[in-house]
């Protein structure tokens, strides 16, 4: 797991992918997609316009990770903060969750693109409004499995970064660290 | 002509029925640190979201990093709702408040 993003000439970047590195990020994306759940599509028969009314949740999620992706947008020291909170959400909560799932979608879209081609590895190649995608999707993920592992500053990273083989985390460690060096380098092709 | 159905407006948190305690006083955006996101992935959406500048978004950036958080937008409640929606999408974590520093 070594790839980096390079920047290509006149917009975009390109990452050289194993078939295990797509199989592990088609995964882990398809994971994600399921974590922020299906879509307010419209039951069938109902009106389409409907969804654009559609109100969000009120309550903060349970789920750390989802809590994560979706945070308060205002401090919880009283009534009035909470309820501001909750009202927030009510009118954005959607809109983003449906952001994160298309960010989420790119990727599985753009790896099966790959697989489609065929032939163990191969060059992803991204224009510049994929890997603005991808780069939001990459977070998203770090986000997720950061959350999973626990991790909550710097000093503790040092040791997760040192866990043994036997320990049934460093998998996800592994990974955890690979999509760090991902965005990196995919964010380092963005910089103005 | 027609006049547009008053649902639209419900898609405005903004202009909601919460009373703004002291209009004079501005609304701030406040980025908070975690311990997930890359430094320079958050230099990156401060230049790409706010068109800061490079120095000017590294320095926000090392001052959520080492003080916990900063500000990073002052204006409107409505404005930094806007922005504290923008942080979420690009996954940092952001909160507004009253400025009564």
């Amino acid at each position: 797991m070594s790839g980096n993003f390079e920047a290509l000439p006149g917009g975009g970047a390109a990452v050289a992918l194993d078939e295990v590195e797509i199989s592990i990020l088609r995964s882990l994306a398809v994971q994600l997609l399921e974590l922020i759940g299906p879509g307010d599509e419209p039951a069938q028969g109902e009106d389409p316009l409907a969804a654009l009314f559609a109100e969000g949740p009120s309550e903060r999620p349970t789920d750390p990770a989802l809590a994560r992706l979706f945070p308060d947008a205002y401090g919880d020291d009283d009534e009035e903060l909470r309820a501001a909170a909750a009202e927030f959400r009510r009118f954005t909560e959607n809109d983003l969750r449906s952001r994160k799932r298309d960010d989420a979608l790119a990727v599985v879209r753009s790896l099966d693109g790959l697989s489609a081609a065929g032939e163990g590895g191969a060059v992803l190649k991204l224009t510049h409004e994929e890997s603005l995608r991808w780069l939001g999707a990459l977070n998203d993920l770090r986000l997720t499995i950061g959350t999973r592992l626990e991790v909550t500053d710097e000093d503790e990273m040092g040791e997760l970064y040192r866990l043994p083989d036997s320990d049934p985390r460093k998998p996800m460690v592994m990974a955890y660290l690979w999509l760090g060096a991902l965005q990196e380098t995919l964010v380092e092709t963005l910089m103005p | 002509m027609s006049v547009a159905p008053i649902e639209i407006e419900r898609t405005k948190p903004a202009e909601e029925s919460f009373a703004v305690p002291e209009p004079d006083v501005p609304w701030v955006t406040i980025v908070h640190n975690d311990p997930v996101n890359l430094m320079s992935y958050v230099t990156y959406v401060f230049q790409a979201y706010f068109g800061y500048s490079k120095d000017k978004a590294h320095k926000l950036m090392l001052d959520v990093h080492h003080k916990g958080r900063a500000v990073v937008s002052s204006g409107s409640r409505e404005e930094m709702e806007r922005d504290v929606q923008a942080m979420h999408g690009y996954g940092l974590w952001a909160t507004l408040s009253q400025d009564r520093t």
